[in-house]
């Protein structure tokens, strides 16, 4: 059963044994507005936790996304660098990011549950 | 994810349409002191589309709204402005430039002539300064009042014409840049054919217990919809229009903003800043305001430095991001003379990456105004 778990900075990671897909939350997106660039990691790099991944242009403003938690990225979601319009439509699906490979699995301890998060949104 | 992008709030004023922007789901952004809707729940692209293939309608109740009058108006606004006001018709509008003693530009606005005085649009972010400047020079001789009182909406598209046929007909009958005073729905109302999205459209102002009234009449119809400051922002950068404080301020002449077919070749003197301003209009400034368009997809932002082959910074961009009507980036900034001919390659840097660029021609889209 895949667990979800959400960064502070609006992240979520679903994760499936030792793989985590990520992505950016409905808030994220909504905060955005539409994103019009995405500039996705290369496969096989590793990322330390809470450093830039990726990085994404909206309409309004740039911004990066940072590894939620240390690992290689294993596949990215290409289809986002002609359509970045995928993520305002579907966040949490169509519109991931990457997948990653945990090397540390007790970081996610650390990071929000669903119920966590939308407390943490509501403030 | 983080982002730069983080508005504080301090105590933010209204316009009179706030209830509306907040019924209507507008995400509201602290904007020259006030809050204000960036986007409705369609979204900036949307909404940008939508002005382009429609009508959209701009609460720009924010811009300051002065009205000067008295018989010695003309020739006084003309001591602080590069501008012909004298020969200015009534019931026609002008694009204006406030100038200082060194040639920079205090503030742009547009100015109106109705029958007894002329009314000026001025930046929102300038309309303080802008008021005490006008009162400070033109009294006693004239009269200086700022029109607290005033709303502005902006109706902006190609069918922008077909809904004020149905809701003000007398404004249909204007060509651009001119003004009619006329009721709409029962409202009296200053229209002038004019805008800030390179459409044809109308700029209505209406006192502020009306102004929801006329909002609400004007969205039952179903050519409009309401849009934000986000796609104002990119519609008036695809139509090549200077932002205030971006693009334009204290620091650049109206010949480097490349804003010489607004000056009148009748004022060479008798404004502030004429000696630069005559000076750079012989020989040409230094730099010049330019379109530019990156390659690939990446918006090149505000402040970014541009590069010329030697790795020389030969400019900097003022405005910059997304055209949804162009489907692309764009942007536009200041570049050494040397540099602005059509087609000049350039490069910009973005973390660290070399993005190539292009001078091109402003607009980048055609301006569709409404001339019979």
């Amino acid at each position: 059963m895949p667990t979800i778990k959400f960064t502070q900075d609006h992240e979520w990671i679903r994760v499936e044994g030792d793989t985590g897909i990520v992505g950016i939350t409905d808030f994220a997106q909504e905060e955005l507005g539409d994103l019009v660039y995405v500039e996705l990691p290369e496969i096989g790099k590793h990322f330390s936790q809470g450093t830039e991944v990726a990085v994404i242009e909206s309409v309004k403003a740039a911004a990066d996304l940072k590894a939620p938690v240390s690992g290689a990225v294993t596949e990215v979601n290409a289809s986002l660098t002609e359509e970045p319009g995928k993520v305002n439509a579907d966040p949490m699906g169509a519109g991931w990011f990457y997948k990653i490979k945990i090397t540390a699995a007790s970081e996610l301890d650390a990071l929000l549950d669903e119920t966590a998060y939308a407390a943490f949104v509501k403030k | 994810m983080s982002s730069s992008d983080s508005p504080g709030s301090p105590t933010l004023a209204h316009t009179p349409l706030h209830r509306l922007h907040v019924e209507l789901g507008a995400k509201m952004v602290p904007f020259a002191g006030y809050a204000m809707p960036v986007n409705y729940p369609s979204g900036i692209l949307k909404e940008h589309v939508q002005t382009r293939t429609h009508a959209g309608l701009f609460d720009v109740s924010h811009m300051g709204q002065i009205h000067v009058g008295g018989s010695a108006a003309a020739r006084a606004l003309e001591s602080l402005m590069p501008m012909d006001i004298s020969n200015l018709q009534v019931d026609r509008q002008r694009y204006g430039l406030l100038t200082n003693q060194v040639g920079g530009i205090l503030d742009d606005l547009m100015i109106t002539r109705t029958a007894d005085h002329f009314c000026l649009v001025v930046n929102a972010s300038r309309k303080a300064e802008d008021f005490a400047y006008l009162r400070q020079h033109l009294l006693p001789a004239c009269t200086v009042e700022q029109r607290t009182d005033l709303a502005l909406l902006a109706l902006q598209g190609p069918e922008a014409a077909k809904v004020m046929a149905r809701l003000a007909p007398a404004a249909t009958r204007l060509n651009f840049m001119m003004s009619v005073s006329t009721a709409m729905v029962g409202v009296q109302c200053l229209i002038t054919r004019s805008g800030y999205t390179g459409e044809d459209g109308f700029e209505i102002s209406a006192p502020n217990s009306h102004a929801e009234t006329l909002a609400r009449a004007l969205l039952e119809q179903p050519e409009v919809a309401p849009i934000g400051l986000g796609a104002r922002d990119s519609l008036r950068l695809e139509a090549g229009l200077c932002l205030y404080g971006h693009d334009i301020d204290l620091n650049t002449t109206p010949v480097e903003a490349n804003l010489t077919w607004a000056l009148a070749k009748s004022r060479q003197d008798g404004f502030p800043g004429a000696a630069v301003i005559s000076e750079q209009m012989k020989n040409g400034a230094s730099r010049r305001r330019v379109g530019i368009r990156p390659q690939g997809p990446l918006p090149l932002r505000e402040g970014s430095v541009l590069l010329n082959e030697a790795q020389t910074t030969i400019g900097k961009i003022t405005s910059g991001g997304f055209g949804a009507s162009v489907d692309g980036p764009i942007a536009m900034g200041y570049v050494e003379t040397a540099w602005t001919t059509l087609g000049a390659q350039l490069h910009a840097t973005v973390r660290g990456k070399s993005i190539p660029c292009q001078i091109v021609k402003l607009p980048f889209i055609q301006h569709r105004y409404f001339r019979n």
